[in-house]
Parts: C-alpha cells; sequence; structure tokens
C-alpha cells in the first residue's frame, strides 16, 4: 500500500485542484445525503407507525429537511445565563466537524479487483475515490468517533443545567463501555486485512463475496460492531443520551436555533458516516457486480446501496427496540460484547499467526481452547460474583 | 429469538393502511352535540329569536357572553315580542362551550354550531359581534375570513340545544321540544334521541329512531 498515487509524482496545480473538487463533492454530498437521512428516517419511521410522515414541504415532503434548517437560521440563538460562554458555543462544531472530517477517509467508489486497485482517472491523475486515504485509516475513524463524544459532553457541561449534565455523563460512560467493542471487533478487521488504511481494506476484500469480512471474520465482529456503533451514535435503543422522558432534549436541552441544527446535523451525518464505514468494513465497501462496463459509475452506485440498506436498518431499530434501561445497557456491554469480541478476537489472531508461522495445529486451538476455558471461568465467576453483590445490596436497600 | 418477532411487527406495517387524517385538508366527522361556535338563530319568518333576556350572560361560567337588550321598534320589530337583543357579544379567547348558554336560553335563540377552527390574529376578531353571529337569510351562520370551513361544516347548528330544550308546557314534563329555524323549519331529533317527545313520528325516516312503544319516560 502506498496511498493516494495522486500524489506520487509530486503535487502540482492539477492534483490539487482535483484534491480540492475532491473535497468540496463530498462535503456536498454529505450536507445533501443528510438532508435526505432526516427525510428518511422521518418518512420510514412514519410508515412503520402507520402514519403518512413529512408530505407538505416538496414533492413527498423531500424538502421538509431544508425547510426546517431555515427555519433553525431565523430562530432566536439563547444562551442560558449560566452557561459557559465559549465551550458552550464551541460544542456544537465539535460534533459537526468530527462528523464531516470521518466521512473523508471512507472509499465510496472505484473498481476493486481483476488487477486495479480503486483508482479513478481524472484529468489523466489516477486517484482514490475517497478524500484521504491516511496509512492509518481506521485510527483516524476511532479517534473522531472519541472526540465526537466530547461535543456532546463539553456540551451538557457548559449548559449550565442539570437535565444536559445529567445527559452528557450518561453520554460519556456510553461511549467510553462500547468504543472499547467497537474498537476490538474493528481490530479483528485490521487483523484480517493487515492494515490499517481503509483503502487496503477494501482491496483486501475484493474478489467476490466470500472475501467481505462479514464473512471471513465469521458475522459476529459485524453483529458486536453493529451494536456498538449504534450505542456509539447515540440512536435508540440506546439513546439515553437524550431520553426525551427522562432529561427533556439530554445534552442539548438549552441548544436553540443554528446551534442545536448543527448537533442535529452531526447527529445524523453521524448515521450515514457509521453506515459508510460498516459497508468498508465489513461488505467490502463498493465492491459489487459490474455491468455494461461502466468501471467508475457501478462500485459508487454499490456503495450508495449498501449504505442505504444500513441507514434502513438504523431506522428499523428505532421503529422497534424500545430504550434500554441504563443498567441494561452496561451490563450489554461490559458483560456481553466486550467478553465476546474479546475472545473473537483472540481466536481470528490466533488463526492468522497459525497461517502465518505455520504452527501446529493441534498445539494452536489447544492452547486456545484452555485458554479459552480458565478465562470463561474466571469471567463467568466474576460475573456471578458481581451480580450477587448487587442483588445483596439491593436487599439492603 | 423472541428479540426479533418485533423487527416483524414493524417491517409489515410498512404494507399497511395509513390512519392519518390529513388534518386540515380533510376532516372527521364530528359528533352530532359537538359544542362549536355560536349562532343567534331566527324563526322560520327571519324574526331573530334572542329577546334581549341576558340570561344567557348570567348563566355564562366564563363571563364572556355581553347583552344588552332593547324594545323593539314598533314600525319594525326585530322579534317577535316586546325586547330584542340590542348588543349581543361573545368573546372567544374565553369562552369554554360548555353550552350552559344554549340551555338556558328561553327562546332557543343561541345555540353551537360545528365549526371551531379559527385563527384570529387579533383581540378584536375574538369577539364575535351580533352581526356575525346572526344566521343569514338561509339560516346558515355566516363565515368570518379567519374560520377554517369544509363543506357542510355549516350545516347541523343546533344539535345540543335539540337534546335539551325543554318545551315551556308543564303538562309534558319532561319532554322536549323546539321551535322551528329560518331555512329548515322544525328540525329533526338527532340520533338516540326520543321521538315521542318531539312531534308525529310520521315525519320521521323509518328506522332512524326509537319508536315512541319504546319509550320509559313519564
Ligand atoms: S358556551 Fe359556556 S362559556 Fe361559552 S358563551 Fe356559552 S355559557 Fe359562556
Ligand atoms: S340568547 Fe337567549 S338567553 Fe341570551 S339574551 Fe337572547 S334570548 Fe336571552
Amino acid at each position: 500500500m502506498t496511498g493516494d498515487p495522486l500524489y506520487l509524482d509530486g503535487v502540482d496545480l492539477v492534483d490539487v485542484s482535483i484534491m480540492a473538487v475532491k473535497v468540496l463533492v463530498a462535503f456536498t454530498f454529505l450536507l445533501v445525503a443528510t438532508m435526505f437521512m432526516v427525510w428518511f428516517e422521518r418518512k420510514l419511521i412514519s410508515d412503520m407507525q402507520n402514519r403518512i410522515g413529512p408530505n407538505v414541504a416538496g414533492p413527498w415532503g423531500l424538502l421538509q429537511t431544508f425547510a426546517d434548517g431555515v427555519k433553525f437560521f431565523f430562530k432566536e440563538d439563547l444562551r442560558p445565563e449560566n452557561a459557559d460562554p465559549l465551550v458552550f458555543r464551541l460544542a456544537p462544531y465539535i460534533s459537526a466537524v468530527t462528523a464531516f472530517l470521518s466521512f473523508a477517509v471512507v472509499p465510496i467508489g472505484g473498481s476493486f479487483g481483476g488487477g486495479s486497485s480503486g483508482t479513478v482517472t481524472i484529468f489523466g491523475r489516477e486517484t482514490y475515490l475517497q478524500v484521504a486515504d491516511p496509512p492509518i485509516g481506521i485510527l483516524f475513524l476511532l479517534a473522531m468517533s472519541s472526540i465526537a463524544v466530547y461535543g456532546v459532553m463539553l456540551a451538557g457541561w457548559a449548559s449550565g443545567s442539570k437535565y444536559p449534565l445529567i445527559g452528557s455523563v450518561r453520554a460519556s460512560a456510553q461511549a467510553i463501555s462500547y468504543e472499547a467493542a467497537l474498537g476490538m471487533a474493528t481490530v479483528v478487521v485490521v487483523v484480517l486485512a493487515g492494515t490499517l488504511s481503509t483503502h487496503g481494506i477494501v482491496a483486501a476484500q475484493s474478489g467476490g463475496f466470500t472475501r467481505w469480512f462479514l464473512v471471513s471474520s465469521g458475522i459476529v465482529p459485524f453483529i458486536v460492531f453493529l451494536i456498538a456503533a449504534t450505542a456509539e451514535l447515540n440512536r435508540p435503543p440506546f439513546d439515553l443520551v437524550e431520553a426525551e422522558q427522562e432529561l427533556v432534549g439530554g445534552f442539548h436541552t438549552e441548544y436553540s436555533s443554528i446551534r442545536f441544527a448543527l448537533f442535529f446535523l452531526a447527529e445524523f451525518m453521524n448515521v450515514i458516516t457509521m453506515s459508510a464505514i460498516m459497508v468498508t468494513l465489513f461488505f467490502g465497501g463498493p465492491a459489487g457486480p459490474i455491468f455494461f462496463g461502466m468501471t467508475w459509475f457501478w462500485p459508487t452506485i454499490w456503495f450508495l446501496l449498501k449504505v442505504l440498506a444500513f441507514l434502513f436498518v438504523f431506522v428499523w431499530f428505532r421503529a422497534t427496540l424500545p430504550r434500554l434501561r441504563y443498567d441494561q445497557l452496561m451490563h450489554l456491554g461490559w458483560k456481553l460484547l466486550i467478553p465476546l469480541i474479546l475472545f473473537w478476537l483472540m481466536f481470528i489472531s490466533l488463526k492468522e499467526l497459525r497461517a502465518t508461522y505455520d504452527w501446529n495445529w493441534v498445539v494452536t486451538y489447544g492452547a486456545a481452547f484452555v485458554a479459552l476455558a480458565i478465562g470463561g471461568s474466571l469471567l463467568v465467576a466474576a460475573l456471578r460474583a458481581g451480580d450477587r453483590a448487587y442483588q445483596e445490596e439491593l436487599e439492603e436497600v | 429469538m423472541g428479540y426479533l418477532n418485533g423487527f416483524k411487527v414493524t417491517f409489515l406495517k410498512l404494507f399497511e393502511e395509513r390512519v392519518t387524517t390529513e388534518y386540515p385538508k380533510e376532516k372527521r366527522p364530528k359528533p352530532a352535540r359537538f359544542h362549536g361556535r355560536h349562532v343567534l338563530n331566527r324563526y322560520e319568518d327571519g324574526m331573530e329569536k334572542c329577546i334581549g333576556c341576558e340570561l344567557c350572560a348570567g348563566v355564562c361560567p366564563a363571563k364572556c357572553i355581553y347583552v344588552r337588550g332593547a324594545d323593539n321598534p314598533e314600525a319594525a320589530p326585530v322579534s317577535p315580542g316586546e325586547r330584542y337583543g340590542y348588543v349581543y357579544e361573545i368573546n372567544y379567547l374565553r369562552c369554554i362551550h360548555c353550552d350552559l348558554c344554549v340551555e338556558a336560553c328561553p327562546t332557543e335563540a343561541i345555540t353551537e354550531s360545528k365549526l371551531f377552527e379559527f385563527s384570529f390574529t387579533n383581540r378584536a376578531d375574538a369577539i364575535y359581534t351580533k352581526a356575525e353571529l346572526v344566521v343569514d337569510d338561509e339560516g346558515l351562520p355566516q363565515r368570518q375570513p379567519w374560520e377554517l370551513w369544509h363543506d357542510g361544516d355549516d350545516l347541523a347548528t343546533s344539535g345540543w340545544m335539540r337534546a335539551t330544550a325543554s318545551s315551556g308546557n308543564p303538562d309534558y314534563q319532561n319532554r322536549i321540544s323546539w321551535s322551528g329555524e329560518l331555512g329548515y323549519g322544525v328540525r329533526d331529533p338527532e340520533i338516540g334521541q326520543h321521538l315521542s317527545n318531539v312531534r308525529d313520528e310520521a315525519d320521521v325516516p323509518e328506522g332512524q329512531y326509537p319508536s315512541a312503544d319504546s319509550g320509559d319516560h313519564h
């Protein structure tokens, strides 16, 4: 992996313009996609509740989000007296900017496999269809999703009001808990692909459905990733951060006008980005059959379709699952997802190591089984003890 | 896998019929005795029913009716009788649509229509004057520019009155009856109301109301 071929022969004006166009296209695409995502979610959730949903602004209500956005711009921008002026203003931008940045490393097109390495040719230059391909793309994604939590946390803390504070405390605890599972599910993919670059990961999955990491990592990491991503996005059933019934609006209770709109934007943009990341990590990114020889066109279409499928899934979650209680959330994260993905990570790493160094089958998996048995029983014992202590505590109260 | 059944339920909803009534475009039918805004009725000969007695103003719990009576001008009387409602105003920022005024009125002058969708933008519009409340020459309410009307919304304007009006005749205890209205004559009773109290059964459509024999009044 040598990174984007655009920069191989030095950087001149054409390269810079191509880069600028890419940034612009990605930015616009993401904004427009977010706009339609909001519409899509509202329409779909109402379809799932026997309602009609937005249908007045534009055909099928398509311009509803646009109308809402315009309205937000003209609303009064309130700041509570107790709020920390600087941080209060900064927080929405942290959320929105990180939401934009994560998308930069996602490859949204380009034909992989069959000898080509996912490049397209623009103005006679070969380049990847992604804004940037840093060698540490995955780390960058994880970093951005962690920084995004700061947006939520600082918003709640700086509001100078109790509900946002509770919301943001929940947000940070939830993010810490699920980031571990999310990160380890990603590591499984990284171990399989042998690279941290998103482009490399997609390239490693080229060559048919069975090479998608969904299959070759054995579905479990994907399921863990999906659940952890839902929690990371603070979407139902993990939306304790903004549980309306308990916390008014959660961390954004005190926000109004365009600052609120930024949070809203970031939230939906994150859903799109997270879907795109899942497609990249587990579903071969833009991989898919190519018809009529339009090699640059089909991969992007496949990518968009896959992302759309995930957006549907996220809305479906919201329509179906009731919100978890806080202890259930922690239980699921710490006692189920993290041990599960830990064992899975160990297993996959061992498998890869064995293949690389040609270790003995029996010894390798025998040792693994022993380790698993010891670790597993220790864990179960620990969980039991924890539960007992908790029950005793409950009885004392 | 009980968890996953829920997903099936929500997914199948996608193909079900929608229950939404697209409200300002369409309205659900209203109950026969719905309490909307008032109208001041007139007799079949065009005379106003209101005699300016102020009973409605007295009974109103929200104190939102203002009435002033005056002697009927002899040359051109407004109502049959000595006096008529000279000023009549209802403040819809205060009215709670309890219909006590309708029950109090001795002449069935004031009744409530099915209209309730106002979007006035100032206090003056919220106060309906007599000129706005009194029915037009067809016996229909007058449309104000800030009211949302659909076809037929203006038709049933006296359901509650016909359910409660006492006949005034002491021989007819527990019986109700009502006078004619401009444009309608004597209107039919509402669903569920005993017909023997009212008028000749022969006038009433077959099967619509319980017959006189099944009554357990008196
Ligand atoms: S309906 Fe009730 S509140 Fe309204 S004017 Fe009549 S008595 Fe007053
Ligand atoms: S509406 Fe009826 S109760 Fe009110 S003043 Fe007129 S006659 Fe009297």
